[in-house]
């Protein structure tokens, strides 16, 4: 099978659980033997600071400078890298907002195209992973920019599209959906979108119109729609619409193997530490977090709570600790990257994350490959495959209290939740998954040649 | 001449109410689920299930019998929440057809962890018994048939004169179940359950993909009957819960049982019916059954993974018998009540991770959403009473 994939963001330039889950299904789709072009926006050098003005090359320019090439681990992947100014989250810093973990490298060849003119030949970068998918974008910050880049992006990819050779359009979240159906038009090719996470998920209630409306297009143009879960299926068959019988359902994974943690020996420390580690937004619901752990504190002092991340509510955290007088408790850490992550994780007693809206949630299942207890919100997506791990409502700041507490206290739970779960998230591959969508990719091929 | 010996297993916790960190009262149970189940139990087992034994009775003029393990906490709830369901019992007592067993008043696991507890509440089992009906027990079962050499030489000890044992293949070999056997170094008589036979019934009644389905009194009875040449008895031992609730009315379980006596005693006149005291006195052991490690008549491996097979259920039955002392110093009986309803086995099954992923049978009877869910509320009560008990 030969898949024209539409992402925004791949190892190294990474920023959202996004990212991560393009890295893992290609990946393994070039082990089952599939050929992948993926095609992502290459941010332009200074456009990332200085995102209120704007430069949009134009689509010749865009096309001369497109960049090529291929990644050592990625025998079947050509990636074909399209100046652009889409970026999938915004942040004053990107550096303060990219989590990185794990010690592998990969390399990156530029190979043809031309372009990435003044690189060096071959630069190592690490693998970056984030905690979970970002959302974030604040249309505020943009104006209407964003959407007419995307529109443009659209015709830089058709253009590219007319050179290559495939048989299933793949477009992963609204950014590149335009570009997806464009592509699939043009080239009478089946259109399969994957859902990530939706505006719902991103904004509560407070959508924006024009980024629904853009996931809603891009929903009903495909032929077939991928959630990654059922609580995502649920909203896109709900909120936009979409006949349940057009979307499956395809969970993330975990690459056991491949993150290459380097052991480190074990950390002695006095006090049990909780860890919450991804963006401090509404989403993550990390006022949550702050709640039960005021109570926990009634209970047992010789704790630390630990916020690993950061996001537009960490100033917001910061004071809200302070406030409920247990600033001296929480440690915010800001941006983890490289072998801190895995010594955090080291330390932590338990993780906790008390998501409000989580489409999925890798981050609980790279946790677990730490052998970190996992407390879950029951709205997440990644509750829908793991057992073997605590469940609260987000809301359920007493029962989150309680959990807490019984793992602090009773170390037989935290060995029988650790030795289970570390156990259960091996039987999530990426391999499965990408099986799973060469599957839907058939459904859309047979549903197309079914309608003709 | 070949016995069919019918024991049924009536049982019913006290469930937890959800209780978190954040209480501190002593009302650990919740009375409304636990009012609601038995009720509901009442109403679609154990009230049509005595009806049709009863009925059975009377129509074969005696020749049908039976046996029941009453636990003690169900008998409590009974009392409490269906006395009709006492009723029907003392019914079925009047008839002379029917023998109480023997066991743990708490149905707990005590005798792996207190052999002063056991024997406490085996005498008040046996105390509630004598009350209720007016009967002795003369054979003994433990908790879900836990047993070893060990538990037979107990009961064997505490005067009774059978006991009753899963039917394991790993200890039988080639040998069969429908014989009496001894322990080795003990004076009892032990019976040993035809799980084949017992399943069949219990679990496979109402499955359409069982190549034997339907099941019919008639085609049982022939089952029944194979066995003469080959055995004595067949002990057919089973939840009561069967009739009714893991086996529904629509499957057609009560019609079963109600022809099945007439359909044995009618392929061959020899064929009976016998209350495990009667076997255990008609027959002699044919040979030794010799059991060192605890076997039970749990799930396919029929040891105690159910129970003990992971680091909370051990600390949790650990931590609760720790107290065992100083609860009873407290000489309160309401405290040693309370203490003991926690006692109860179900309360470390619900705490099996096993099978959990899968949602088989264990999650059916799982008043918690998980096995940690289970493992928190227990050790937050547990916690309640030790302090109670300082």
């Amino acid at each position: 099978m030969n898949i024209f994939m539409l992402g925004w963001e791949f190892p190294p330039f990474i920023s959202g659980g996004l990212g991560t889950a393009c890295y893992g299904l290609t990946k393994a789709m070039s082990e089952l033997g599939h050929h992948v072009i993926f095609v992502l926006p290459q941010p332009i050098a200074g456009t990332v600071s200085t995102h209120v003005t704007l430069k949009t090359p134009t689509a010749q320019q865009a096309l001369a400078a497109y960049r090529s090439y291929t990644l050592r681990e990625f025998q079947n992947v050509e990636f074909r890298a399209i100046p652009s100014t889409l970026q999938p989250y915004v942040s004053p810093d990107p550096r303060t907002e990219a989590v990185i973990t794990g010690g592998s490298e990969i390399m990156v060849q530029p190979h043809g195209g031309g372009g990435g003119a003044g690189e060096a030949a071959s630069v190592n970068v690490p693998m970056s992973i984030l905690s979970g998918p970002r959302g974030g974008f604040s249309p505020g910050q943009y104006g209407g920019d964003m959407f007419g880049e995307a529109q443009r992006y659209a015709e830089i990819a058709v253009i590219l599209a007319r050179g290559e050779s495939f048989d299933v359009v793949h477009a992963h979240d609204w950014m590149t959906y335009p570009a997806g159906i464009a592509v699939a038009r043009a080239l009478g090719k089946p259109l399969v979108v994957h859902i990530h996470s939706t505006e719902f998920d991103r904004s509560g209630e407070h959508v924006n119109q024009r980024i629904y409306d853009v996931e809603r297009e891009g929903m009903h143009a495909a032929d077939r729609v991928i959630a990654v879960s059922t609580l995502t299926k649920n909203i896109v068959t709900s909120r936009y619409g979409v006949p349940e019988h057009k979307v499956e359902v395809v969970y993330n994974a975990i690459d056991n193997n491949g993150n290459g943690y380097e052991a480190l020996p074990p950390i002695g420390k006095e006090e049990k530490i909780v860890l919450f580690l991804g963006r401090i937004t509404m989403q993550k619901g990390p006022e949550y977090f702050l709640a039960a752990a005021k109570k926990v504190l009634e209970f047992n002092k010789n704790v630390r709570f630990v916020m690993a991340g950061t996001g537009d509510m960490t100033k917001r955290m910061i004071e809200l600790a302070a406030e409920l007088g247990i600033g001296q408790k929480v440690v915010f850490t800001g941006f983890l990257r490289g072998n801190d992550v895995a010594r955090i994780y080291k330390m932590a007693d338990l993780y906790v994350m008390p998501s409000v809206s989580e489409p999925f949630g890798i981050a609980p299942l790279e946790a677990l490959s730490h052998d970190v207890p996992v407390l879950i919100s029951k709205q997440s997506g990644v509750s829908e495959v793991l057992t073997h791990v605590l469940k609260v409502d987000f809301w359920d700041i007493n029962e989150m209290a309680n959990k807490i507490v019984a793992v602090l206290r009773h170390p037989p739970l935290q060995a029988t939740l650790r030795e289970h779960g570390n156990f259960e998230i091996q039987k999530l591959t990426w391999k499965d998954s990408a099986q799973h969508c060469v599957d839907v990719y058939n459904q859309a091929i047979a549903a197309r040649k079914g309608a003709a | 001449m070949a016995s069919v010996c019918f024991y049924f297993q009536v049982h019913q916790p006290y469930r937890l109410r959800r209780y978190s960190i954040f209480d501190a009262d002593h009302n650990y149970f919740d009375d409304y689920k636990n009012s609601e189940i038995c009720r509901k139990v009442a109403t679609k087992c154990y009230l049509p299930a005595n009806q049709c034994i009863l009925d059975m009775i009377r129509v074969h003029e005696g020749r049908f019998r039976c046996s029941y393990a009453l636990t003690g906490v169900v008998l409590d709830q009974f009392e409490s929440y269906c006395p009709e369901v006492l009723d029907s019992f003392r019914r079925l007592n009047e008839t002379g057809c029917v023998e109480f067993l023997a066991e743990t008043y708490y149905h707990s696991l005590a005798f792996l962890y207190s052999r002063r507890e056991f024997e406490e509440q085996v005498a008040l089992q046996q105390k509630k018994i004598h009350d209720l009906f007016g009967q002795k027990s003369t054979v003994f079962r433990n908790t879900e048939l836990i047993y070893n050499n060990e538990v037979a030489a107990a009961a064997a000890h505490m005067g009774y004169r059978a006991i009753i044992a899963e039917g394991a293949d790993h200890i039988l070999g080639y040998r069969s179940p429908n014989y009496v056997y001894r322990p080795p170094t003990a004076d009892i008589r032990v019976l040993l359950k035809n799980y084949r036979l017992s399943d069949d019934i219990a679990f496979r009644f109402g499955n359409r993909s069982w190549s034997e389905w339907p099941l019919t009194a008639e085609k049982f009875a022939q089952w029944v009957n194979h066995v003469n040449g080959n055995g004595y008895t067949v002990n057919l031992f089973m939840d009561y819960e069967t009739f009714g609730e893991h086996q529904w009315t629509e499957t057609g379980i009560f019609e079963f049982l109600y022809h099945m006596p007439g359909a044995v005693m009618g392929i061959n006149h020899d064929n009976n019916f016998k209350k495990p005291s009667e076997v255990a006195a008609a027959y002699d052991p044919v040979g030794e059954f010799d059991c060192p490690h605890l076997i039970s008549w749990a799930d396919t491996e029929r040891d105690l993974s159910a129970w003990l097979g992971n680091a909370m259920q051990s600390n949790a039955l650990q931590e609760a018998y720790a107290l065992e002392a100083a609860v009873k110093e407290k000489k309160d009986p309401e405290l040693l009540h309370d203490w003991r309803r926690l006692l109860t086995s179900d309360h470390y099954y619900y705490m099996c991770t096993k099978y959990f992923a899968d949602g088989d049978v264990h999650k059916y009877f799982n008043p918690y959403e998980s096995p940690y869910d289970s493992y928190i509320n227990f050790m937050n009560v547990l916690d309640n009473i030790a302090s109670r008990a300082k």
